[in-house]
C-alpha cells in the first residue's frame, strides 16, 4: 500500500539537499507566517492538542497538553528545548531528519516558541552528530537570513534566537532532565521529578522538551489542520511515525507509515523480510528498552496502544530485527552491559542492578552460570522498577524479564551445558 | 595555552547562554581539539576562564565518554558495541582492529597516532556495522574497508574534525 509522506516527501525530490530555497520550493515556511498571521498562540496549542500528535522520543506524551502546562503568567523567560540526543538503540531517524530537512525542524521550532511564548531555544544534539550539528547551524544562518528568525520575524513583532548545543557523549542525556542539567553545563544527572521542566525546567524557567521528529511534524499541523493529521492512523496514535528498522532485514531503513501498520507489514512488506531464508525469531519494536516481541506477535499494530497491549511500547520506534540464528541471552548480555555503563549512578537500584544484571547474563553467556540465577535476575529486575529518579532502571529492567519470559528455555540450556549452545553457529 | 582567536570564540559563545556555565561541554570539546586532551592545565584554564573551580570542570568532563582526561591518539577511532552492529559483524571488526594496529580497544598507537574506543548505539543501526572516524561516520564497514580508511588515515588522506 502506498502512504502519503509527510515528513520525508523531500525524498521525492531528485537531488534533494535540504537548503532553503529547496525547502520553499516545496512549500516550506508556508506555515509559519500563516501560524503568526492568523493564530493567537493559545489558538496553536489547543490545534496541536486537537491534532493527536503525540511525542516522538519515547514516551508518546500528548505534544500539546505538554505546551498547556506551560503558565501563562510566570515572569520568568519560557524555553523551548528540542531533543536530538537519539541515542535509544536502534533508532537512527532524527539524524536523518536534522542532516537531510533541516528547515522543517526549524520552522517547527519557530512555530513551537511562538505558541508558548519563547524566545529562545536551543536544540541539544548528541556529541556524535558533529556533522549533523554544522548542517543545523548552516541551516539556522539561512533561516536568519531570511528573517524567518531573529528580531521582528516577517513583520510579526515576534523574536527567536536558536542555537545548536552538542552534548559530548551519555545515554542518559536524552532523558529531559539529564538534558537540561547538561545544556546548564553539569554532568547529565537526571533531577526530581516534580517539579516537572513545564514548571520549572531549564534555569528553572518554564521549559518544553520535544523530541526532533515531533517538531517537524508542527509546520504540516498549521497548514493542513489538526483534522487532516488527526484523521491518519488509529485515533489514539495519529499522524505519520518514522519507523527506524534494523538488524536481520532484507531493506533496513528509515520507513515512515501510519501507525496502523503492523509489525508483520513494516518487517516483511516494507523492510523486505529476513534475509538468507532465515526466519524471525525476536523483535524489538521500540529502541532497545522495549520488551521483545516474537512471530506470534506479528500481527500488532505499531501505535501506542496496540504495543503496550501485547506487552511492549512503542518507544522511540527503533526496531530490532533478529533471525533464528541469534542467541538471546547474547542480546541480553549486550543490553545490560549498555545500560550499566550509561546509568548515571544517582540511585542505588540502578547503580546496582544494571551492575549486577551484566555481571550475571554476563556469566550465563560464558557457560558460567548458576541454578539460581534465572531468579537472581528476575528479584533484581523487580527491584529495579518504580524506584528511581528517572525510567533508566525499568528500562533496563524489562528487557531482560521480556527475554526471560519468551525464551527461557534458552538461558535454562545455557546453564544446563555449561555453553552458549550458539557458539560457533552464528554467535555475534 | 588557548589562541586569542579561540578565546574570541568563546566569548561570543557564552553570550548565547542566560548562564555563561552553559558553555562548558562546548569549550571542553574546542579546548580538546586544540590541545590534545583535556590535560590538568587546559582543565584549570577552562575553569579560570568560567570561573569555575578546577574540580567542578574534571567532574563535569569524566562523565561524557567523549572527554578526555588522558593522552589520546591524534585521530579517534569510535566502534559501535551495540545491539544492531553487533548482530551484523561488529565483533570481528573490532578483532580486525586490534589486529592490524596491535592494541586493544581503549588504547593508543605507541606512535600517538591511533586511538580505539568502543562506543553505545551511533544511530546508524540502519547501515550497521557503523564506526566513526574524527566524527565523521563510515557506515556497513567490513574488514576489507576498514583496511582502506586506515591506510588513508596514515597518508592523512583522511578528512575529520575533532571538535
Ligand atoms: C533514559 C532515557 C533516554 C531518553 N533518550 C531520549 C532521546 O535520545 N531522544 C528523545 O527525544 N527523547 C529521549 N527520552 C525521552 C525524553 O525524556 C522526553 O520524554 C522527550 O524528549 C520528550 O519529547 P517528546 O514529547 O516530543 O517525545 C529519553 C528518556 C529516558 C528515560
Ligand atoms: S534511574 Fe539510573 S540513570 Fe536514572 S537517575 Fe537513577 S541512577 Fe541515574
Ligand atoms: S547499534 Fe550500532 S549504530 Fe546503532
Amino acid at each position: 500500500m502506498a502512504f502519503e509522506k509527510i515528513l520525508t516527501r523531500y525524498q521525492d525530490v531528485p537531488n534533494y539537499t535540504g537548503t532553503i530555497d529547496e525547502y520553499i520550493a516545496q512549500g516550506g515556511y508556508q506555515a509559519l507566517p500563516k501560524a503568526l498571521r492568523e493564530f493567537q498562540p493559545a489558538d496553536l496549542v489547543e490545534t496541536v492538542k486537537r491534532s493527536g500528535l503525540r511525542g516522538r522520543g519515547g514516551a508518546g506524551f500528548p505534544c500539546g497538553v505538554k505546551w498547556g502546562f506551560i503558565p501563562k503568567d510566570s515572569p520568568r523567560p519560557k524555553y523551548l528545548v528540542c531533543n536530538c540526543d537519539e541515542s535509544e538503540p536502534g533508532t537512527f531517524k532524527d539524524r536523518m531528519l536534522i542532516e537531510e530537512e533541516p528547515h522543517q525542524l526549524i520552522e517547527g521550532i519557530v512555530i513551537s516558541s511562538y505558541a508558548i511564548g519563547c524566545h529562545l531555544a536551543f536544540i541539544y544534539c548528541r556529541g556524535e552528530f558533529v556533522s549533523g550539528a554544522q548542517v543545523l547551524e548552516r541551516a539556522l544562518r539561512e533561516a536568519y537570513g531570511r528573517g524567518f528568525l531573529g528580531r521582528n520575524i516577517l513583520g510579526s513583532g515576534f523574536e527567536l534566537d536558536v542555537h545548536v548545543h552538542r552534548g559530548a557523549g551519555a545515554y542518559i542525556c536524552g532523558e529531559e532532565t539529564g538534558l537540561l542539567e547538561s545544556l546548564e553545563g553539569k554532568r547529565g544527572q537526571p533531577r526530581m521529578k516534580p517539579p516537572f521542566p513545564a514548571i520549572s525546567g531549564l534555569y528553572r524557567s518554564p521549559t518544553v522538551v520535544n523530541n526532533v521528529e515531533t517538531l517537524s511534524n508542527i509546520p504540516h499541523i498549521v497548514l493542513r489542520g489538526a483534522e487532516w493529521y488527526a484523521s491518519i492512523g488509529p485515533p489514539k496514535s495519529a499522524g505519520p511515525r518514522l519507523f527506524s528498522v534494523s538488524g536481520h532485514v532484507e531493506r533496513p531503513g528509515n520507513y515512515e507509515l501510519p501507525m496502523s501498520i503492523t509489525l508483520r507489514e513494516l518487517i516483511f512488506d516494507h523492510a523486505g523480510g529476513i534475509p538468507n531464508g532465515r526466519r524471525l525469531k525476536a523483535v524489538i519494536p521500540g529502541g532497545s528498552s522495549a520488551p521483545v516481541l516474537t512471530e506470534q506477535h506479528l500481527d500488532v499494530g505499531m501505535d501506542f496502544e496496540s504495543l503496550a497491549a501485547a506487552g511492549s511500547m512503542g518507544g522511540s520506534g527503533g526496531v530490532i530485527v533478529m533471525d533464528d540464528t541469534v542467541c538471546m541471552v547474547r542480546v541480553g548480555e549486550i543490553v545490560s552491559r549498555f545500560y550499566h555503563h550509561e546509568s548515571c549512578g544517582q540511585c542505588t537500584q540502578c547503580r546496582e542492578g544494571t551492575a549486577w544484571l551484566h555481571k550475571v547474563l554476563r556469566r550465563i553467556e560464558h557457560g558460567q552460570g548458576r541454578k539460581e540465577d534465572l531468579d537472581v535476575l528476575l528479584d533484581m529486575c523487580d527491584n529495579m522498577k518504580g524506584k528511581t529518579i528517572c525510567v533508566l532502571s525499568d528500562a533496563a529492567a524489562m528487557p531482560i524479564e521480556s527475554y526471560l519470559a519468551h525464551f527461557r528455555e534458552e538461558f535454562e540450556i545455557h546453564i544446563r551445558e555449561r555453553t552458549c549452545p550458539f557458539e560457533g553457529r552464528g554467535a555475534f | 595555552m588557548i589562541s586569542d582567536e579561540t578565546k574570541k570564540r568563546f566569548d561570543a559563545l557564552v553570550k548565547r547562554y542566560p548562564e555563561k556555565r552553559s558553555g562548558l561541554i562546548p569549550i571542553l570539546h574546542e579546548v580538546q581539539a586544540e590541545v590534545g586532551y583535556l590535560s590538568p592545565e587546559a582543565i584549570a584554564w577552562v575553569a579560570a576562564y568560567l570561573t569555575l573551580s578546577p574540580a567542578d570542570v574534571m567532574s563535569v568532563a569524566s562523565f561524557y565518554d567523549m572527554l578526555h582526561l588522558e593522552p589520546v591518539g591524534k585521530h579517534m577511532i569510535y566502534v559501535c558495541q551495540n545491539l544492531t552492529c553487533s548482530l551484523l559483524g561488529a565483533e570481528p571488526l573490532i578483532r580486525h582492529l586490534e589486529d592490524r594496529l596491535g592494541i586493544r580497544m581503549g588504547e593508543t598507537t605507541p606512535d600517538g597516532l591511533i586511538s580505539l574506543k568502543r562506543m553505545e548505539c551511533l544511530a546508524s543501526c540502519g547501515t550497521a556495522p557503523a564506526i566513526q572516524i574524527d566524527g565523521i561516520f563510515y557506515e556497513r564497514v567490513t574488514p576489507q574497508k576498514l583496511d582502506e580508511l586506515l591506510e588513508k588515515l596514515r597518508n592523512g588522506r583522511l578528512r575529520g574534525s575533532r571538535a
